[in-house]
């Protein structure tokens, strides 16, 4: 079980930010860490509350089984799709080399 | 005391009766409203893009119909401001942040849609919080809007955009969305009414997701009537969206002259103790207003309400840190080149969120994250069951709940844009409705040194009949120089 | 150590996952059409290309499929929710995966190989399928790319992901496996089966451990497997390589592993001794899927006969002694002749015969002898069995009854295959024995031998048209 005293450090806001690919500077994750330390205590406080006796609220609605029939509806014009790309290349989005593979 | 500018502002209601019997056509609506947005705006900065062309020939399309002899919508000739986190097809949406600026959707949300059949006419996409995620709407990448009540402090957020533009009189009526109480917050602050609606009644296929179960989509206005009025037209069934609500929805705006004799209204005694007295005191005015007009007054304490705040800033940056992992530089928006994918996407994002955002999405991110999912993710979801439960211990003696809207009237700019804790106290009474999924109305009702606040009225899931009754019980005993339309002011005429 | 005293010593252990395409005509979560080939990028919306505001909506076929996939495995159909599985990747239009975790829609289940064996299912649950990326420049690969280009067509399509219990001990068994379980997928009607063009995909969990170990030992995950060969190469060389690491003192390091068929051999992709974290949380666009038991017996009892089914009925109808021709039985099952096979033995076709050429020769073409008529196909077998075709030309005549779909006497008259008469078969044989009189002689002393080359004689002398096995009881009964 987590340590939930502990408050954010520098190397918890490198972690979170390379899982989030959020590029910050060494300055930058000096000044979160001490914000986010600062939220993450003051909200911590429901860690230690008593809540044996409920269940989490997956959803505020009480409803399940919503569903569609598999009918074929309307597609996107490619070319307003990609007009909006940052780079395409045979009606394909284009990006940099992707290095490994998904996890 | 400056002489009432509203009588120069027709009601949504009244407009749209104009327009549909032909005595106003809904491009003089339209031209009236650009003229007075083209002596404002800059001041007030409540719009990111202003849709000048396009309101004018749907107002030719809406004039062409009553022309013909057709039905153009129970809102015709109507102008409303959306706030640019809700999709436009062919007309950019950027959510308040770099990362979309210039994006264009194809496509519109369905409330976009709906008050388009409505004959409804958009004027523009106001300002926001980035991505939503704010109480002041300082966190926008384009600019802070300016609360008209007083051009040094905020409209709150995050939709001030929509709330100032409404309140300045830029748009007649105008949708926000509501995450933590980012609709009625700003309503309260620049005295005007605000809405959340059930969870559920209103579509969020178009609403750029902060939290998805808590967003709501839902109507800024000056009046009662104008609020539930613009909620009948938005709050359709949408099978587009799976958490969508498939239930009859009612015709409010008709149920609103009805008494509330017999009601019973609780006053949350654990807000009131929290707001500052110019709000305070209002609550309980208001309460006593009520209790003149029949329904039974008393105080009830919630205490499990309090556990909102700490619940909300975990759940709610936990679904962001996921919803906005999209925005990755690949398909649309700001892209910053690099060697490599990865290295491309953490660029791109760096550059284009904000620190409030960075914020949240590392705060979300880490309560996910493996270790403290439970103690704080999973935790946060069982408080919120607490908080569910509470209001259904009230709700067992009470039929609405009634609260300060804020702990205080509108703050100056700047001055907790570096605290973010303050900046989230500001949600304190708002929140646990997000939580809970239920409905609540923030009512202008009187001025605190010259600021309007607002009376929150809470009810229970699909309660807003009751609601909107009690609601414009409140309004008919507010202070009627405490709402919006107004010139905008240098600052408060106290 | 050679592979024998190897695997005496040590014993693979291999989990499936198993990844299948369903055959739906939209995609899971949007009416964007679910099909192959198409132009890159022209079957999105603003759903599966994750477009800010969008939301998705369940696809009611693919649960329908799901629980169909579910009921044919034996598992418990449960209430399920969906959960976000998140990780960023280009061709994931919304940097998470739409899937199931700890409350999938099927739990448990079994598959039973046509030898008998049986592997366990943990779990079959409904995810979304990811875009297709393709890397340009340097050899194709990878590492060597210049940039890389998606193509979201085929994100959001349904997915069923099947995961087998570790109870696969072999490359043959893994095979095996795979194939029961693809026609289970096709019976079912929920997956074409197609794994050479992607529509089934592996991944295989590979371990060893020392034989009569009750303990798991590390494993590696397997990715890349294109085919059931290379599903069988991977496993054996997997196999090789950990045991090699063990035998010289060292431990195994629990990673996953790319399948490089050209080289034959497995490489590093990332370490797995850090799981990556995911941060599963419910999915909050969507609601629980609580299929009523009515849905779901409407859905077993509307199940056509399995596989497994379908050989255990094929051999209570081969009802023979003699140890059953298994081979034959799973291709014809496989293939959907099984059908055809049962109707014919009705009509009283020979049932090892009908077995034997709906396995080799119908199954050339399965498509076409899935249309043929029992009718034909039990006069075809008896035309064979009497003698009055010869094995050769029965599967003549067949090939061409799977072309033209006439009947087969119209063929054999046709071909000139016209059974030989007794008459004309008795001429030809008297002819032989006159040419060849020492043969006859030594044929008739007991020399057995010499019996092919009479046999060839009498063929060559009836053009081919004469049958084995009536020349052959004929010269028998002849002899002295």
């Amino acid at each position: 079980m987590a340590d939930t005293s502990a408050s954010f450090s520098r190397s918890d806001v490198a972690h979170v930010a390379s899982l989030a690919r959020l590029d910050l500077a060494e300055d930058e994750i000096e000044m979160y860490a001490a914000q986010l330390a600062t939220i993450l205590d003051h909200v911590a406080a429901v860690t230690s509350l008593d809540t044996s006796t409920v269940a989490p609220t997956a959803h505020p609605l009480d409803v399940s089984n919503v569903v569609r029939s598999d009918v074929v509806g309307p597609t996107l014009d490619r070319d307003e799709v990609l007009a909006q790309a940052p780079a395409t290349e045979s009606g394909r989005f284009k990006v940099p080399p992707i290095l490994g593979e998904a996890p | 005391m400056s002489p009432d500018p509203r009588s120069e502002f027709p009601s949504a209601v009244e407009t749209a009766s104009l327009v549909r019997s032909g005595e106003r056509s809904a491009r003089a609506v339209i031209e009236s409203t650009l003229e007075r947005i083209a002596r404002f705006e800059a001041e007030l900065h409540c719009f990111n893009l202003v849709t000048d062309v396009d309101a004018l020939s749907a107002a030719d399309a809406v004039d062409a119909l009553v022309a013909a002899g057709k039905d153009p919508g129970p809102l015709a000739g109507v102008p409303v401001a959306l706030k640019d986190n809700m999709c436009t097809r062919s007309i950019p949406t950027t959510a308040g942040s770099r990362i979309l600026e210039g994006w264009i959707p194809p496509y519109d949300a369905t409330v976009v849609s709906a008050l388009r059949a409505g004959g409804a006419i958009v004027v523009g996409k106001t300002n926001l919080d980035e991505f939503a995620m704010g109480s002041s709407t300082e966190n926008s990448a384009f600019g802070t809007t300016r609360n008209p009540w007083d051009l040094g402090r905020v409209p709150g957020g995050s939709s001030g955009g929509s709330a100032a533009a409404v309140a300045a009189g830029l748009a007649t009526v105008a949708l926000g969305s509501d995450t933590g109480g980012s609709i009625r917050q700003p309503s309260a602050l620049c005295g005007v009414v605000g809405v959340k609606p059930t969870y559920g009644l209103v579509s969020r296929y178009g609403l750029i997701a902060f939290a998805s179960s808590l967003d709501q989509i839902g109507p800024i206005a000056t009046t009662v009537a104008d609020a539930a009025t613009l909620l009948e037209v938005i709050a359709v069934h949408d099978p587009a969206d799976s958490t969508s609500l498939n239930v009859t929805r009612s015709r409010w705006s008709t149920d609103l002259a009805e008494g509330i004799e017999g009601l019973r209204v609780g006053v949350i005694e654990d807000f009131l103790a929290d707001a500052a007295p110019g709000c305070q005191s209002g609550v309980r005015a208001a309460a006593e207003a009520l209790a003149s007009a029949g329904a039974k007054v008393e105080e009830v304490a919630v205490p499990s309400l309090m556990l909102g705040l700490s619940a909300y800033y975990l759940i709610a940056p936990a679904e962001a840190s996921s919803n906005l992992a999209r925005y990755d530089g690949v398909r649309y928006g700001l892209r910053v080149e690099a060697p490599d994918t990865a290295e491309m996407n953490s660029r791109t994002r760096a550059a284009g969120f904000g620190p409030e955002v960075k914020r949240r999405i590392m705060l979300g991110t880490y309560v996910l994250s493996a270790g403290y999912y439970d103690a704080y993710y999973a935790q946060a979801q069982r408080v919120r069951t607490l908080v569910a439960r509470g209001f259904a211990e009230a709700y067992e003696s009470f039929d609405v709940l009634l609260s300060p809207t804020t702990p205080s009237a509108a703050f100056p700019i700047g001055e907790k844009s570096n605290d973010p804790i303050a900046m989230y106290l500001s949600d304190l009474f708002t929140i646990p409705s997000n939580l809970a999924g239920h409905p609540a109305v923030s009512v202008p009702f009187a001025l605190d040194q010259g600021l309007p606040i607002g009376v929150q009225v809470l009810a229970p899931a699909l309660g807003e009949s009751t609601m909107f009754r009690v609601a414009a019980a409140v309004e008919r005993a507010a202070d009627p120089m405490a709402r919006g339309p107004i010139e905008p002011r240098a600052k408060t005429n106290s | 150590m050679n592979a024998n005293s190897r695997s005496e010593k040590w014993e693979t252990v291999v989990g499936l996952e198993v990844h299948a395409e369903l055959l739906t005509k939209t995609k899971l979560f949007c009416s964007s059409p679910n099909a192959f080939g198409s132009e890159p990028n022209t079957n999105v919306c603003p759903v599966c290309l994750g477009l800010p505001g969008s939301l998705p909506v369940l696809n009611e076929h693919a649960v329908e499929l799901a629980i169909r996939i579910g009921t044919a495995l034996g598992s418990t159909i449960a209430p399920s929710v969906f959960h976000r599985k998140n990780y960023f990747y280009p061709d994931m239009p919304k940097d998470y995966q739409i899937s199931q975790y700890d409350e999938p829609i099927n739990v448990g289940g079994r598959v039973e190989l046509p030898d008998g064996s049986v592997v366990g299912i943990v779990r079959a649950h409904i995810e979304e399928d990811t875009g297709k990326t393709s890397h340009v420049g340097g050899s194709g690969r990878i590492h060597t790319a210049d940039y890389a280009l998606v193509d979201y067509n085929r994100a959001g399509v349904p997915l069923v992901e099947i995961v087998s219990e570790p109870d696969i001990r072999s490359a043959e068994q893994a095979r095996s496996y795979v194939n029961e379980l693809r026609a289970i997928l096709v019976a079912t009607g929920a997956s074409d089966g197609r794994l050479e063009e992607g529509s089934i995909r592996i991944d295989a969990n590979v371990s060893v451990r020392e034989r009569g170990a009750t303990s798991f030992g590390t494993r590696c995950e397997v990715k890349n497997l294109n085919s059931l060969r290379s599903l069988g190469r991977a496993i054996e060389y997997e196999t090789r390589r950990q045991v090699a690491i063990l035998e010289s003192g060292g431990s195994v390091t629990q990673e996953t592993r790319h399948w490089d068929e050209d080289a034959g051999e497995t490489s590093t992709l990332r370490s797995k001794e850090e799981a990556f974290d995911y941060r599963y949380f419910a999915e909050p666009d969507l609601v629980p899927l609580a299929p009523s038991s009515e849905s779901v017996e409407a859905i077993r009892s509307d199940l056509p006969l399995l596989p497994s089914a379908r050989r255990e009925r094929l051999k209570v109808l081969l009802a023979t002694e003699e140890p059953v021709p298994t081979e034959q039985l799973t291709t014809v099952v496989t293939l959907g002749l099984d059908d055809l096979v049962a109707a014919s033995i009705a009509l009283g076709a020979d049932s090892r015969l009908a077995l034997a050429r709906a396995a080799n020769e119908a199954a050339t073409q399965p498509e076409l002898a899935r249309m043929l008529a029992p009718a034909h196909f039990t006069e075809l077998v008896r035309l064979e069995a009497s003698g009055e075709l010869s094995a050769t030309q029965a599967k003549s005549v067949l090939a061409e009854m799977l072309e033209t779909r006439r009947s087969p006497d119209e063929i054999a008259r046709r071909l000139g295959f016209e059974a030989l008469a007794p008459k004309e078969l008795d001429a030809a044989i008297d002819s032989v024995i006159a040419a060849h009189p020492d043969e006859w002689r030594r044929f008739n002393e007991g020399d057995d031998k010499v019996s092919q080359f009479l046999l060839g004689q009498v063929m060559r002398e009836t053009k081919g048209r004469a049958n084995g096995k009536a020349v052959a009881a004929s010269l028998a009964g002849r002899r002295g």
